[in-house]
């Protein structure tokens, strides 16, 4: 198992997850026998090609999903069975932004806050705060119809930070947005959970993201299974980065 | 600094003018071709138009008249409110389980088969008290609509909004208010809609068999004496109901609605 399993804040333990029915012919194995360990405060890219199994990952961490086998902790607890238990301690960026239609842009930062029973007036207190850090104020009673792609996906950065969840699990966030405000976002999401000392697990296809964002890459091969693991220094050399941008596309190309 | 364009008041007041005209040409063609009739045949057949004007005052302003209008009304609601509660807890139920599903989706649809009058004759010979009898039609005629109505709105609810507000974790009730509601209340809106329509139908039927009051029976009286302007006025005041019940709920919906996003061009 990689990492620092000791004071691991997320534990996959000899994962494996089919679907169908595991004894018929047609049981899809989409993650198998996965071991995984993330220390309090890794921001963890998980890279892997289309179809081996990143997104079956995120779900069961985030407990939308069980395993077949194995077992998955976050911060000691089943994150399926004991769902109720990390009420605020997970907050989730998914690929596309998943703003409710029928809030406003500060509506939609204040739901997690909302399902937290925080208070209204210090929920919008914190709602507002989180959409300036983001770029957006005068934009607080948009309906998400009249704001672009990349201020929709601010807005839901906004809404998994505004909840101070210690764990931020992100699903290709920006995956659908242009390269340039890709970049932009990707560069202030970074300086956001570094920031905030928030532990990240980061699902994505391409390299480059992956090494901007995480200071561990983990690298799956289909069925979802640990084909690479590295941590990378940010101060490293860039001839660091070219070996190991040489070794993962060698696995991804396999 | 303001640009003034000459003649755009106009051309708008114009255009409203024109909308006015169009909504408003089919129910002149109508009253005309029928004051014509008027002219040609019988009072009994086609009465002048201010005599079913005179006779819908007469309903409006004499009380114990309006009070049979209001009568009705209470019916429709009352007999709306509980096929919509009934309707409503019965989809969630047939959301949740797969076999209360199987269960009652054939019995419901056996339902919208038995026609309106039908219902009418058995709750005549099953029941006595005359409210709950329409209360019991209103309410099964209504109900297999409403029901396929709420859980189609819980079918097309959308996965990834659920699951996002799933995700932050929340109680039952949090989850219905931040998120199962507003996504079905479009579909509950078009519901209420198309079912006043019908429940204004059916309780003219119901009443006209099974009451000793309201404006079914009051139509059943007009019939039984040969007076057509007051049968025209009596099912204007339904008419009323309706279109004015409609009209609230496109208030609301203008409201609740109010993040849709509209295009400029129309389909």
């Amino acid at each position: 198992m990689s990492g620092q399993a000791g004071a691991a804040e997320i534990v996959l333990d000899h994962v494996s997850k089919a679907f169908g029915r595991a004894d018929s012919a047609e049981a899809f194995r989409a993650v198998d026998d996965l071991s995984l360990a993330i220390a309090p405060g890794e921001l963890v890219a998980i890279l892997g090609k289309t179809g081996c199994g990143k997104s079956t990952i995120f779900n069961m961490i985030a407990g939308l999903g069980a395993p077949t086998e194995g077992s998955v902790l976050v911060q000691g607890y089943d994150p399926f069975r004991s769902f109720d238990a990390l009420r605020g301690k997970i907050a989730i960026v998914f690929q596309s932004d998943r703003l409710l239609p029928w809030r406003t842009a500060i509506g939609n930062v204040e739901l997690g806050l909302d399902m937290l029973d925080v208070p209204r007036e210090e929920r919008r207190k914190i709602a507002q705060l989180w959409l300036s850090r983001l770029g957006l104020s005068g934009h607080e009673r948009d309906y998400p119809h009249a704001l672009s792609g990349g201020m929709r996906q601010r807005v839901s950065i906004a809404r998994a930070f505004a909840t101070d969840a210690n764990i931020l699990l992100c699903d290709e966030p920006f995956s659908a947005l242009d390269e340039i405000t890709a970049q932009r976002l990707r560069e202030e999401f970074v300086a956001l959970v570094r920031l905030n000392r928030k532990t990240g697990v980061f699902i994505t296809h391409s390299i480059n993201e992956a090494l901007q964002v995480g200071d561990r890459i983990v690298v799956l091969r289909r069925p979802a299974r640990v084909a690479y693991d590295v941590r990378i220094t940010r101060d490293g050399m860039a001839d660091e980065q070219k070996t190991i941008r040489k070794r993962i596309e060698k696995i991804l190309t396999e | 600094m303001t640009t003034v364009v000459p003649g755009a008041s106009v051309s708008a007041i114009g255009s409203r003018l024109r909308h006015f005209a169009e909504l408003v040409a089919p129910f002149v063609a109508l009253a005309a071709v029928w004051q014509i009739a008027s002219a040609y045949f019988p009072k009994y057949l086609f009465p002048p138009l201010l005599d079913v004007f005179w006779r819908t005052l007469e309903i409006f302003t004499d009380w114990p008249q309006f009070a049979q209008v209001l009568a009705t009304v209470g019916r429709i609601l009352a007999g709306l409110a509980g096929a919509f509660l009934i309707g409503a807890a019965l989809a969630i139920l047939m959301m949740r389980s797969r076999a209360v599903d199987r269960f009652f989706a054939p019995i419901l649809t056996f339902f919208q088969g038995v026609p309106a009058l039908s219902w009418v004759v058995f709750a005549i010979i099953w029941f006595h008290g005359i409210e709950f009898r329409i209360f019991f039609i209103m309410v099964v005629t209504s109900l297999p609509a409403f029901t396929f109505q709420v859980l189609d709105a819980l079918r097309g609810m959308s996965k990834d909004l659920f699951e996002m507000v799933l995700s932050f974790r929340p109680t039952r009730a949090k989850m219905f208010r931040a998120m199962v509601l507003p996504a079905i209340l479009p579909d509950i809106m078009t519901a209420w809609k198309v079912n006043l329509g019908n429940a204004s139908r059916v309780v003219v039927v119901a009443e006209l068999v099974g009451a000793t009051g309201g404006v079914g029976y009051e139509l059943l009286m007009q019939q039984q004496q040969f007076d057509m302007a007051g049968a025209l006025a009596w099912t204007l005041q339904l008419v009323f109901f309706v279109l004015v019940s409609q009209q609230i709920i496109a208030l609301i919906e203008a409201r609740v609605f109010r993040y849709r996003a509209f295009s400029e061009r129309s389909m």
